[in-house]
């Protein structure tokens, strides 16, 4: 009474299908890397989405907040850093619109630029650590506040790592072209990653008081 | 000609040549292989199976008296910290996910092996070190707050062993992380072409399922591991009480990766089971869009259940009414699934098989095990038993019952495709028979307990439940016994066993299209979807039975024209010219 | 086509199936004696559960058996059996139904969880007037001082919502017996319901029902024992003591870890956890004597931190304050005398064999147990 879940059209069409596929069967494999990066990084969003709901609740049964003697966090150095943070993303979207020219130079100029603004962001996070008046256990402000810069501190340093990781491979010629960019593509879409995360992340600390 | 017929010639040209033996040699390097790294997963995981055994029976043996005259009471809550935590992190879900689904995922969609081969090697490469350093936490005073490891206690008790604990799982978790994006980008970009979503094997579903949950709840739990340590290492206070800190937001965050990870635990199996069934059954599985598609609303449901674990660690009341109707509304894709089961082998000839043995015993089973599950969905009853020998009854029916008993299935009825030989059949009903007593007799009894009062993780309880647990302690012993015939039954037949044909248990999936073992990179030539893959007792599709009817595949250069010229089987070179115009649209929806 | 048995066979086996599941749900004797008024409501939304299950456990169960014998291979038979791929109706017909199983639970346990929650089943108890017709917020108050001197938080002001922990820490304190056990070092967290932590909390709430319960027991746990102190008669025990038929407020901490407040024959379990004040309240109905047992893993001696609840009638009750008073104004002048250099241990010594589990302690575990206390106990 029923027929069967392929029907014949279906399975001669499926063999045709088979048969053209085997004949790249033992090529090269498709490139699935970009997409599994970004499912990585869906995975890697929950790690923050998990910290972040963690710090929302502590605050919320916190008698106060922040706890009696915490000084107030200063705003302008961390405001500066947060610009200079998120138009780095603009920056090294420039380097994938050269690799996808085909322009080597232009993308490893870009990419410079992009760790030079990512290292002053985390330079001026290590300033600020220095002259704040709290440490990590003085009391769970301050260990909230390390513990979620200091993880994004960890990423950016980590996007900075793989920038230098495609510069260096970038001085052959021909491994990264308009065809072949992994690599960099990766790189971006981390460090626009590592900047939505920063924006949620100074939302949270710096601006809601 | 049957179906069996026509998807074995349709994938001739892709069967392997001759059964590929991997050298033991193998076994113990950095194989990219998936089939490799699948038996890798599968021995190890059992070699943890049998350490968290030997725990749970030492456990057992305390228990067997009132009285804490076994071992000392830190001693025991070692235990079964341990017990939990290997039972979970090493045997289960390393063994369901990574050993079955690196093994069956790729052959069963027609892939020469999973997305990324590297990746897989070294989240299996995680797991032996991760796993012995946990067992090494013996020697330096072993965790004690329970798998788990609720704050305070976890920051108070055996520090060294909490530290280490802490350490394993946020490994174990890396790993399954990894595995996960594997899965999810081979099952989406890497199926042969013709399968579509709905033409997938339940197994693959279930895996999707799985590695959706993992990546989204895993995170979660190590963000919660990781302020943990910050707690147990540098002195903060996350969830210190007495710095200021709050030990239920730990709670949250630990049973939002965890309860999900019953799910990560069961639903592989659930796959298995749907695979396994139909073949034993010779008849199609019931219901194949309704199991697969409450597979995803499982996992979804089970990312929004986690807070019936904490109804008596303070929800407020919208919440724990919340958290109940959810808990309770997972019961229905499930009760989809044991109803599907059962109708599929309604019906049926039964082929009684070892395999099939233990997985309608994995229905019965889960079933008890799915039953008190509604049962602890609701408030106000699970304010009685929360934390009670009921609670232990039921998760050990859900993750013994089912994962074990459907791991063991899928032991059965995949080892002639893993090692290339038979098991023997009578020590498979030895076992089964041994291991189905056993198991009842250790379970069974505690719900009566945790009913009546006997609350979990002690080591001195009331007399009064002395004769409950004696029973439950040789229904453990006995579980023990049950093994033997297990390891001496693959040990011996993997050497000797008589070997097995191609496909033992004539079934239609693709891996049993190539030789046992399958060769590396599976398949010569792309596999064919010539059939669904529970088309049992379906006969030639022209509807008649004709023995000569001409073989449309066999030629291996050119199966499209090797049909005869009147064959419905014939293809079109060209989707365009195919002979109704519904067909002609298919095309574009079944290719990626 | 699926085997459909004739329908005089699935009546028999529906109507057996129903009549089992029936008798079975009401004669299954797993529980233990039910000891509150909360028990019988909960029993009964047990005994429902039960009943479905055991239902859907022989319906599934025994087609699952009967296969494996009437639909086994015979001998010699290799071919497959008829290809049913499914039965859109069925599947819709169990899918409806565990549906509406679930869905009618759901309303169930609601409505037991309900009744028990917001004291509806208490509705009986004389009150005075005032307190119903009175503002949500200031009823507390009106209630409380009608009452008077032996509750003391209630003669506070009400307490808001989110800082009540520490509002009930305080007025617990007050109370001489009680701040002797407690340690108050622990911040108290404030509650966040829209967020999803709260204290854990169980029975009616005086501020909103304007029903105050007639006596407070306030609940210490520590490891490994559990201190009940008396606020009204300054009682300090190791044993729950309560009349019978007298709603009770209990309100439940901890002193160092999670523990848990569990008394099988009342049904009810709450969490004591520092820093948090949980509450739990019930009336008591049959006399008697129950295990009163810690329910939640606080270290290796976990399983001996048990005790009992003694149901009594209100005048053994009576006397049995009475005695308790008397006992502990002959031996408080030594614990009066210098609390502040005694332990947690060292206090309770003389109430030892009332808490049963500390004399069981290893040397080990007693250090332990008392530098997690001694350190916040020490300053008294």
């Amino acid at each position: 009474m029923q027929s069967s879940t392929i029907d014949s059209t279906q399975a001669a069409r499926n063999a045709h299908g088979s048969q053209e596929a085997s004949a790249t069967h033992h090529a090269e494999h498709p490139d699935h890397r970009l997409f599994g990066f970004i499912v990585f990084l869906i995975s890697e969003s929950m790690l923050f989405v998990g910290l972040f709901l963690a710090y929302f609740t502590f605050r919320l049964v916190a008698p106060e907040w922040p706890p009696v003697g915490t000084p107030q966090l200063e705003r302008l150095l961390p405001g500066i850093n947060t610009v200079i943070l998120l138009s780095s993303s603009f920056v090294i979207h420039q380097a994938d619109v050269a690799i996808k020219r085909n322009n080597v130079a232009g993308l490893r100029g870009w990419f410079l630029a992009t760790m030079l603004m990512g290292g002053t962001f985390l330079a001026g996070q290590i300033y600020e650590y220095k002259h704040l008046e709290f440490g990590l256990k003085s009391n769970l402000f301050g260990s909230t506040f390390y513990v979620l810069t200091g993880f994004h501190g960890l990423h950016v340093l980590a996007g900075l790592i793989l920038m230098a990781i495609v510069l260096w491979r970038s001085r052959k010629a021909g491994h990264y072209s308009d065809q072949q960019h992994f690599g960099v593509e990766a790189a971006e879409i981390y460090w626009h990653f590592v900047d939505g995360v920063w924006i949620v992340l100074f939302g949270l600390l710096y601006l809601w008081r | 000609m049957t179906q069996l017929q026509l998807q074995k010639d349709a994938n001739a040209a892709a069967h392997g040549s001759e059964p590929a033996h991997t050298h033991w040699r193998e076994y113990f390097s950095f194989s990219t292989d998936h089939k490799v790294i699948g038996i890798q997963y599968l021995v190890t995981s059992f070699m943890f199976y049998l350490v968290g055994g030997v725990l749970a029976d030492l456990v057992r043996t305390e228990l067997k008296t009132p009285e804490s005259d076994f071992v000392s009471p830190e001693v025991y809550n070692s235990l079964f910290t341990l017990h939990g935590t290997i039972m979970i992190f090493l045997w289960i879900i390393p063994c369901l996910v990574g050993g079955f689904g690196n093994y069956l995922v790729p052959l069963l969609i027609g892939a020469q092996d999973m997305a990324f081969p590297r990746l897989n090697a070294i989240a299996f490469w995680i797991i032996p070190p991760a796993g012995l350093l946990l067992c090494s936490s013996f020697f330096v005073g072993p965790p004690q707050a329970g798998w788990t490891s609720y704050p305070p206690l976890s920051l108070i008790d055996a520090k060294g062993g909490e530290a280490i604990w802490i350490l394993s799982v946020l490994l174990l978790g890396t790993s399954s992380i990894m595995a996960a994006i594997n899965f999810l980008v081979t099952l989406l970009k890497m199926r042969i072409p013709g399968m579509g979503f709905n033409q997938m094997p339940l197994f693959c579903w279930s895996m999707m399922a799985t590695s959706a949950i993992t990546l989204i709840a895993t995170p979660v739990l190590t963000g919660a591991l990781v302020l943990l340590a910050f707690d147990l290492l540098l002195g903060t206070a996350f969830f210190n009480p007495t710095g200021g800190g709050d030990p239920v937001v730990y709670q949250h965050m630990f049973w939002f990766y965890s309860h999900p990870a019953v799910y990560i635990m069961i639903l592989p199996a659930f796959g298995m089971i749907s695979e396994i069934l139909p073949v034993h059954a010779r008849k199609p599985i019931f219901g194949y869009r309704a199991i697969a598609y409450s597979s995803i609303a499982i996992s979804f449901l089970g990312l929004i259940v986690w807070a019936h674990h904490m109804f008596t660690s303070g929800t407020p009341d919208w919440l724990r009414m919340f958290f109940m109707v959810s808990t309770m509304v997972i019961a229905v894709p499930t009760g989809i699934k044991v109803l599907s089961w059962t109708a599929t082998v309604w019906g049926g000839k039964l082929r009684l098989t070892s395999a099939m043995l233990f997985a309608m015993a994995f229905v019965s089973m889960f079933l008890i095990g799915g039953l008190s599950g509604v049962m602890l969905a609701a408030v106000p009853f699970d304010i009685h038993v929360h934390d009670t020998y009921f609670v232990v009854a039921h998760l050990h029916y859900v993750l013994f019952g089912g994962s074990v008993f459907g791991i063991y299935a899928g032991l059965y009825h995949w080892f002639p495709k893993m090692t290339g030989r038979m098991l023997n059949e009578t020590w498979g009903k030895i076992h089964f028979v041994l291991m189905f007593v056993g198991f009842n007799l250790a379970f069974l009894p505690m719900h009566k307990l945790g009913l009546e009062g006997m609350n979990r993780r002690i080591a001195i309880y009331d007399p009064k439940f002395e004769t409950l647990n004696f029973i439950c302690t040789m229904g453990a012993y006995l579980l023990a016994i049950s093994t033997l015939p297990f390891i001496g039954n693959a040990v011996w037949s993997w050497l000797y066993g008589p070997k097995a044909v191609d496909n033992p248990w004539q079934a239609l999936t693709l891996e049993w299209m190539t030789t046992s073992p399958p060769p590396v990179e599976n398949f010569e030539r792309v596999p064919v979807l010539a059939t669904g893959p529970y088309d049992y007792g379906m006969s030639d599709l022209n509807g008649e039975d004709d023995a000569n009817q001409e073989v449309p595949f066999g030629k291996d250069f050119d199966p499209a024209l090797s049909a005869g010229p009147d064959s419905s089987l014939r293809a079109g070179p060209d989707p365009a010219v195919a002979a109704r115009p519904e067909d002609r649209q298919g095309e574009s929806q079944n290719r990626d | 086509m699926k085997q459909v048995p004739n329908s005089i066979t699935t009546l028999i086996v529906g109507v057996t199936i129903t009549l089992v599941s029936i008798w079975y749900a009401q004669n299954h004797g797993l529980l233990p004696t039910a000891a509150s008024k909360e028990a019988s409501l909960i029993d009964g939304l047990f005994n429902a559960m039960l009943g479905i299950s055991t239902g859907l456990f022989l319906l599934i169960q025994g087609a699952l058996v009967v296969s494996a014998f009437k639909f086994r291979r015979r001998k010699g038979d290799d071919t497959d059996a008829a290809p049913v791929h499914g039965n859109v109706p069925l599947e819709i017909v169990w899918t409806a139904i565990p549906a509406v199983i679930v869905l009618w639970l759901s309303v169930y346990s609601f409505d037991v969880y309900k009744a028990v929650d917001s004291g509806s089943l208490h509705s009986m108890h004389a009150m005075p007037k005032t307190a119903q017709t009175a503002q949500p917020g200031r009823v507390a108050t009106l209630a409380g001082a009608a009452i008077a001197a032996p509750l003391p938080q209630l003669t506070e002001t009400a307490p808001q919502p989110e800082t009540r922990n520490q509002q009930q820490q305080d007025a617990a304190m007050q109370d001489p017996a009680t701040a002797n056990v407690r340690n108050d070092q622990v911040p108290q967290r404030r509650e966040a319901p829209g967020a999803g932590v709260t204290s854990p909390q169980f029975g009616p709430d005086s501020s909103e029902t304007g029903q105050p319960p007639e006596f407070v027991v306030n609940v210490t746990g520590l490891r490994y024992a559990w201190i009940f102190t008396y606020p009204d008669s300054g009682v300090t025990a190791g044993e729950l003591h309560l009349p019978t038929g007298q709603e009770v407020e209990l309100n439940i901490s901890a002193n160092d870890v999670i523990h848990a407040f569990w008394v099988p024959a009342f049904r009810l379990k709450q969490d004591a956890i520092p820093g948090r004040q949980s509450r739990l309240r019930f009336t008591p109905t049959t006399i008697g004597t129950y295990p009163l047992i810690c329910a939640e893993l606080c270290g290796p001696y976990h399983g001996a931190m048990n005790t009992q609840v003694i149901v009594q009638t209100p005048e053994e009750y009576r006397s049995w304050v009475q005695e308790q008073t008397e006992t502990a104004s002959s031996s408080s002048s030594t614990i009066a005398s210098n609390p502040a250099e005694q332990s947690a241990s060292e206090f309770l010594a003389p109430y030892a064999e009332q808490f049963g589990a500390l004399p069981q302690l290893s040397a080990d575990a007693q250090t332990m147990a008392s530098s997690s206390n001694s350190a916040l106990l020490a300053r008294r």
